[in-house]
This record gives structure tokens, sequence and C-alpha cells, in this order.
């Protein structure tokens, strides 16, 4: 899939070979898919785990007072996810600007 | 020997002649195997190995303890020792990956310039130092505690073995070692974890299953008349937990010898996905942790509680005997339990021992204990060895290759690495055998130190073009004088006086204030100076694309891949 949408994208390219918009378009995606992980990262952590963390700990589930359990595990797993979600998103962002590591044969790097 | 000596031994001779067969196997005869292991590790293998290199003896051996004594406030910890890979992973390791070179003061010297190169491998230096004494003597604890040698034979087994296989296979032999590192420390503490969930609440799965006890815990807290263990804030005001949690974050993104671990991977890509794997394996650790810490908690104070001092549980007499484990003179029954020996209470327990010593307080069979101490081995020397590469690259690299000998030839510059790796071996030894008085806040210094120094320009080096090396050379060195003056200020070391905390704010915390310090002084000076030359610009603009663009009509961009 990734493949076929690297060609499209390759075909629309072909007429003007200097256009460096795509550069700046690349990189303000790049920054925005940045900056909403990252105030997911501050929320889970900062927010629930620390400053809003006995108004949370009110909430009891099985035995976990709410805000204790994201300071101590659901900003761990939130964490995991957050990488392997940038690193699944850029890859598709990559693809889409024709920027993805390949070798010779079109694989991936 | 008794059954649990024979299986400690049994452990570790069989882990350490695994390591020293791997880094046979990986030997290298060039300076980029030696320093960045060619860039041809796979993703999930460096991931493991970055797991093994971040986690220490101090989150393998000391960690669970403390959170068991901190309670809530032990999520400093938790959270600061992970959140800092979510900031790596999209702020740091694809950009510096793309640049590709060896190590960090290569980055800034290229990107600013050859002064703040020297300030940075001086920083790396330092912060490497203070962090591997630590290591050394935690490999050295566990020796002398479960095969009788004296703490001095125990450092210099240990150095042997990292000496052995990272001079031999430099960050190739480290980096595949790390990975079986990983896999022995990974075992080593969740097997104990599990059967101990398992005892206590009937289900193997601690991360799930400690909620249960937490009422039971606040209660038992209660009538010990300790704070109840969910209570947030009872340790440690909020201000100063907000930011010792965010100085362990960007120092965690900072330190040098996390962050060169990028440079191993295949591609950018590799890098990105190096994070996700690398969190997702100290997360295993991680997440079992305050269970650990929790489950063993209330183990210990139903163990004792009330109980005449003369018919405690066998575990106590064993650990004893370390001097870690203290029944106070002339308490007749226990009623009060703390880690902190000044309190004066009835029975004393150190932070570190909990996590060696949960299988005998749960009861579980010798080689379980064996294989604990096998673990926090590796923990110790896993990091050992990737702090040591960091300081002879330094050294070797950054200085030596880049200031003093600048025609050395590749087998000139592998030598100058081998014999600073040796010396950094000799000093480490000689550290661990007589550490510092303060190796306490040993990690305190480490994070808040790479905290305040190199995070905020590396960032602002990718991030900010118009950024010069005018500015990065201020910021860096008015962050790190600002927060060294406060932690010596504030702790008892270098002979001088503690003071109050200003504003509630504790050393380890300081490095988020150094960094902002740092952040500010470098925008300011950059701004007032002379923006970079064209084809630093250039360079920044390049290492943002993992690669060229490919189109039909072929490469259009430059944006060379090395």
């Amino acid at each position: 899939m990734a493949e076929s949408e690297r060609a499209t994208e390759s075909r629309g390219e072909e007429s003007p070979p200097v256009d460096d918009s795509w550069r700046k378009e690349y990189w303000r995606r790049n920054v925005r898919l940045m900056v909403i992980l990252l105030s997911i990262w501050f929320t889970v952590s900062f927010v629930c785990g620390i400053l809003l963390v006995d108004q949370l700990n009110e909430v009891v589930i099985n035995g976990f007072p709410l805000g204790f359990w994201f300071a101590q595990q659901g900003s761990i797993y939130t964490f995991v996810l957050l990488i392997l979600v940038y690193a699944l998103r850029m890859d598709r962002l990559d693809d889409e600007y024709g920027v993805s590591e390949r070798d010779g044969n079109g694989r991936r790097l | 020997m008794s059954s649990i000596q024979l299986w400690t031994f049994v452990f570790i001779a069989l882990s350490f002649g695994a390591y020293i067969f791997i880094a046979w196997r990986s030997r290298v005869r060039e300076t980029s195997g030696f320093y960045v292991a060619d860039q041809g590790i796979p993703t999930v293998a460096n991931g493991a190995a970055v797991a093994a290199d971040w986690m220490s003896a101090a989150s393998f051996i000391s960690m669970a303890g403390l959170i068991a004594f901190l309670g809530s406030d032990g999520s400093i910890y938790l959270m600061g020792w992970t959140g800092g890979y979510v900031l790596l992973a999209l702020l740091l390791a694809p950009y510096l990956r793309k640049w590709g070179k060896y190590t960090v003061p290569e980055f800034v010297g290229d990107r600013y310039s050859e002064l703040v190169r020297t300030i940075a491998a001086v920083a790396a230096i330092i912060i490497s130092f203070t962090y591997v004494v630590g290591q050394m003597r935690g490999g050295g604890i566990v020796f002398s505690r479960f095969l009788d040698l004296e703490i001095t034979g125990g450092v210099m087994v240990a150095a042997a073995v990292i000496f052995l296989y990272a001079v031999l296979g430099g960050m190739k032999g480290i980096t595949w070692t790390q990975v079986a590192q990983y896999t022995v420390l990974i075992i080593a503490y969740l097997i104990p974890a599990f059967a101990v969930a398992q005892q206590m609440t009937g289900f193997p799965m601690p991360q799930i299953t400690f909620g249960q006890i937490l009422d039971e815990l606040n209660a038992i807290s209660a009538e010990f008349g300790l704070a109840e263990y969910t209570q947030a804030f009872t340790n440690r005001p909020q201000i100063d937990v907000f930011l010792v949690a965010m100085s362990l974050m960007i120092g965690t993104a900072g330190l040098p010898h996390v962050i060169i671990r990028f440079y191993t991977t295949k591609s950018v890509r590799g890098a990105r996905y190096s994070a996700f794997w690398a969190l997702f394996f100290i997360a295993l650790l991680y997440t079992t942790a305050p269970a650990v810490g929790a489950f063993t908690k209330l183990n210990l104070l139903q163990d004792v509680q009330g109980v005449p001092a003369n018919e405690l549980p066998s575990w106590i007499d064993n650990w004893a005997a370390t001097g870690l484990v203290t029944v106070a003179e002339g308490s007749e029954t226990i009623e009060s339990v703390s880690n902190n020996p000044a309190a004066g209470a009835d029975l004393t327990v150190n932070n570190d021992i909990l996590v060696l010593a949960s299988p005998e307080i749960a009861g579980l069979p010798a080689p379980i204990v064996g294989l604990v101490a096998a673990g926090g081995l590796a923990a110790a020397m896993s990091t050992a060895a990737g702090l040591l590469l960091v300081i002879s690259s330094s050294v070797s690299h950054d200085l030596y290759f880049r200031r003093i000998q600048k025609t050395a030839t590749d087998a000139q510059r592998l030598r100058a690495g081998r014999i600073a790796m040796a010396g950094a071996v000799v000093v480490a030894v000689y550290g661990g055998i007589n550490p510092p008085a303060f190796v306490a806040q040993v990690v305190a210094f480490a994070f808040g130190m790479a905290a305040a120094s190199f995070f905020p320009i590396i960032v602002l080096g990718i991030f900010w073009k118009r950024c010069n090396a005018v500015g990065a050379a201020a910021g860096m060195v008015s962050g790190l004088l600002f927060t060294i003056v406060y932690m010596v200020y504030t702790l008892e070391v270098f002979g001088t006086s503690a003071n109050d905390h200003i504003f509630d704010i504790s050393p380890e915390g300081i490095g988020t204030i150094g960094a902002l310090v740092n952040f500010v002084v470098t925008i300011v000076v950059s701004k007032l100076t002379a923006p970079p030359p064209k084809h630093l610009i250039e360079m920044v603009e390049n290492i943002r694309y993992p690669a060229a663009r490919r189109t039909r009509a072929g490469v259009v961009t430059e944006g060379e891949r090395d």
C-alpha cells in the first residue's frame, strides 16, 4: 500500500523539479504531530499524575485511586503508545513526501 | 557454601560466560565498529540494549524499595525515568541519527563550534564518571553480599569482565552483551514479582493486582503511624514533585550514554522504532516496580507488626549481618518501621535490600534468590559498560583526535579509544572501592547536569536554525553553573554545609530550572549575535528529512544519506 501511495505521489511531482514548498509542509506536519503527542505526554504525567492527583484520587477503580494509577502505571503505558504512534505516523508522512529510506530495490531500510 | 550462595555462583558464572562469549564473537577492528557498531544493529536488539544500558543498579536494586518507603511520591522516579524517552524519540533521536557520527560532543561541535565541542566533551566525561562510580559500587555490593567476597574483590571481578568485553568489542560487543544482560535482568525481576503477586492476590499479574492490596496497605501504614501509601505529597511538596519529575525526564533525554545509542541503528526510521522498543522493554520493569514496592511493604509490615524483637522472621536475621536491616536496641516489640536510620524506629530497613530480599521475604526457593543476584549484576555491568564507552569516545575522539592529533589514522584512533577505556576502568574501580561520600546524591548530580547542559542546546540546534555557537556556549555554561551552584548550596558535599531549599525546590529538581536558564540564555545571546553561517543552516535543514526526495526523474534534492 505504501508503495502505491509513493508512486502516485512521485507522478504528481514530475514537472517542477525544484519546488521546495514540500519541505515546509513536511516539517509543519511533523511539528504538528509532535506538539499533539507532547501535549498528551504532559497531560497524563504532569496534569493527571501531579497537578490534579488529589482530585482524581477521589475516583477508585479496581482498588487504584485514579491519580495514583496515572502516576505509577497509566502514564508509563501512555508514553510507550505515544512513541509507537509517532513512529507509525512518521512512516506514513515520509512515504507521502517520498523521503522514506529505501534500498536500491525500494525496500525499507 | 549455602544453597543460596551455590545458586548465585551458578547463575553468575553462566551469565558471565555468556557475556564473554558474545563479546568474542563480535570483536571489532575498525573505529566505526568500536564507537557505533557499524550502524548495523537491528531495531529490537538496539531497543533491548538501550533498556539494559539505561536500567542501572539503581533501577534494579533500589527503585522498588524507594517507592515502598516514598509511597505515592515514588512516582517521580517512575514517570521521570520513562517520560524522557518520549522527548528523546520525538525531539532528538531521529535527527541525531540522520546527521549520524560517533558522539554527542561531535554533533554540537559540527553544529556550533570547536569550543562548544570541548565544553560538551568535558561535560560528558564528568556526567558519565559520576554515574559509573555508583554502578561499580552496586556490582561490588551484590558480589560481596551473595558470595562473601570483599567489596574490593567484587568490584575488581566486575571491572575485569567489563574491561574484557568493552575493550575487545567496543560498542558492537557492548550492544550484543547488553541484549543478553537485558534478558537476564528482566527475567530475574519478573519471576519473583509474578510469584509474589500470585501468592498475595491469586493472580500472577502484579501490574493489575496490586490495586487490591492498597486499602490494606493504607490501613496498616496508619497503624504504624506512617502516611497513607496512596496519599500524594507526603514526602515532597507538589512543586518539588513536578520539578524533580521534569528534571529526570529532560536529564534522561540529555544523558550522553543514552543519546549515543540512537547512532547505532541502521536508519532514521530505525532510531524511532529503537526508542519505542527501548521504552517498551523498560516499561516491563517500570510498571512492575511499584507493585513490587507495594507488595513487599505490606509483607514486611504484616511480618513484623507487634512481633517481639526476638521472634522476628528469619530473613531479618540473614540480612542483619549486612548491617542493612537493624533492630533498635531496647525495643521489645516492633511498632515502627523506617528506611532512615536517624528516625530511631524499632526496625530500620535500607531501601536497597527490598528487591534483593523480596524472594526471601515471600519465602521463594534459593535458585530464584541466585537469579535475582545475577540480574542485579547484569543491570550494574550493562550500564557501566555504556558509560565507559562514552568516556572513552569523548577522551579519544572528541579531545585527542579532534583537538590534539588531528591526523591520527584509524588504527591509532582505535588504540587511543582502547587505552582511554582502560584508563576509565581503572578510575572507575578506584571510585567504586573508595566511593566519594556523596554517592546517594550522584544521581541528582548526573541528571541535573545533563538536563541543564545538553538537552536545551541540542533541541535548539535542531529546531531553531538561528541558534548560534556563542548562544549555545553561553547557555550551556550558565545552565551548568547555575545547577551546580544550587546543588553545592543545598547538599553537604565538598565540605560545604547544607542550606535550606529555596521555594521548596530540592537539588534533584533544580535541573529543570537550570535547563530553563540554558534555553533563555541561548536564545537571548543568539538573537543578539550574528546568525550562523549558511552551511550550518543547510546542515540543520538536511537533518530534518530522513532521505533525499525521490521522484520519477530521480533524486532532486541533495540531502545525502551516509
